[in-house]
């Protein structure tokens, strides 16, 4: 977690790098998170927000209410059938780079609720980056799905920025 | 005078240790109670806990447990008595951790331990077989599948002491 630590205190001295690692490290910097609360899960993911977790630690302070100023979502919560169109819409307004990030077991895969009423995970809508287990994840689980998002985005390509991600990936 | 008292709580805020915890460097022990990832217990003697009874599966109310039981021979053992798990999957994104397999186990093979780092980027990952659900054998023990003497292990569940 060396790389957690340097992010933090800044002391990075003179540091000489590729566009492609420095565009990624500014994207990971200042995720802005749209969240999108559904259920239970929503409750942890203001957990983490405040104070004692406090999710400003990764620049990440900000739930935007609106797509248009959003880096990534968080859907947390069970979707149902009716919801569904509207987290496809608010992920479409969503201006590129974008990330999803699938908090609790019904967002992954529908977990317990497995009928007719619940979409069977939101990869069905929205191609999903990070999937964090747990009924609700722990402030903690979410912080280590965060961070994984961000090992991820410090791993892509300049050649596949412009490319559209395929849904079920 | 109000002013003065908000300002004051401000004041004396300033100073106060700030309450955040670090996590990803520093990582407060959970709860004893608290329910994180399965892990498949052994006995002392290195033989698996789990005879495959699937009884964790019946319990679950995710439908997240998968066992296939097979038979133990005395060439191959894997747990005491008739039967072990020849498959055993939990999906992790499916298990809402609610530790219903453990209270239906009748051999303690299922615990839900602390382990809480439970996130993937593929579904397919998500799917916890034996080999990341199993402990290590204790210190010096032989691991399963192992040969035995004939008939040294004909009882599938160890005697228990009395429930408290």
């Amino acid at each position: 977690m060396g790389i957690v630590n340097h992010e933090k205190d800044g002391a990075s001295g003179i540091v000489t790098t590729t566009l492609e690692a420095m565009v990624n490290w500014a994207r990971t910097g200042a995720m802005w998170p749209l969240g999108f609360g559904l259920a239970c899960c929503a409750i942890e993911m203001m957990s983490t927000q405040a104070s004692s977790y406090d999710l400003s630690r990764f620049g990440m302070e900000l739930m935007r209410p609106s797509p248009r100023q959003a880096d990534m979502i968080i859907v947390a919560g069970r979707l149902t059938r009716k919801m569904a169109p509207v987290l496809r819409r608010l992920y479409d307004q969503m201006p590129a780079p974008k990330w999803v990030l699938a908090m609790g077991d019904c967002a992954s895969c529908g977990g317990v609720f497995n009928n007719y009423a619940v979409v069977q995970g939101v990869d069905e809508i929205v191609p999903v980056d990070v999937y964090v287990a747990g009924c609700p994840p722990r402030p903690e689980q979410l912080i280590h799905g965060i961070m994984m998002l961000h090992e991820k985005v410090r791993g892509e390509h300049l050649s596949k920025w412009r490319q559209e991600q395929p849904i079920r990936a | 005078m109000n002013v003065i008292r908000g300002f004051a709580t401000t004041l004396k805020h300033l100073f106060m240790e700030p309450v955040t915890y670090q996590y990803p460097e520093e990582e407060r022990p959970f709860r004893d109670r608290y329910k994180g990832r399965h892990v498949l217990k052994r006995y002392d003697n290195g033989l698996e806990k789990c005879i495959g009874c699937a009884l964790c599966a019946a319990a679950c109310p995710a439908d997240a447990i998968w066992v296939e039981a097979a038979e133990n021979t005395d060439e191959e053992r894997y747990s005491p008595g008739e039967r072990y798990a020849k498959t055993y999957e939990i999906n992790m994104l499916r298990c809402i951790f609610c530790g219903y397999c453990a209270d239906a186990c009748p051999t303690e093979a299922i615990v839900l331990e602390h382990e809480h780092r439970l996130s993937f980027t593929n579904r397919r990952d998500a799917i916890y077989t034996k080999t990341e659900l199993l402990e290590p054998p204790p210190e010096g023990m032989p691991g399963t599948p192992r040969q035995v003497e004939p008939g040294t292990f004909d009882r599938a569940i160890p005697e228990m002491e009395d429930p408290k």
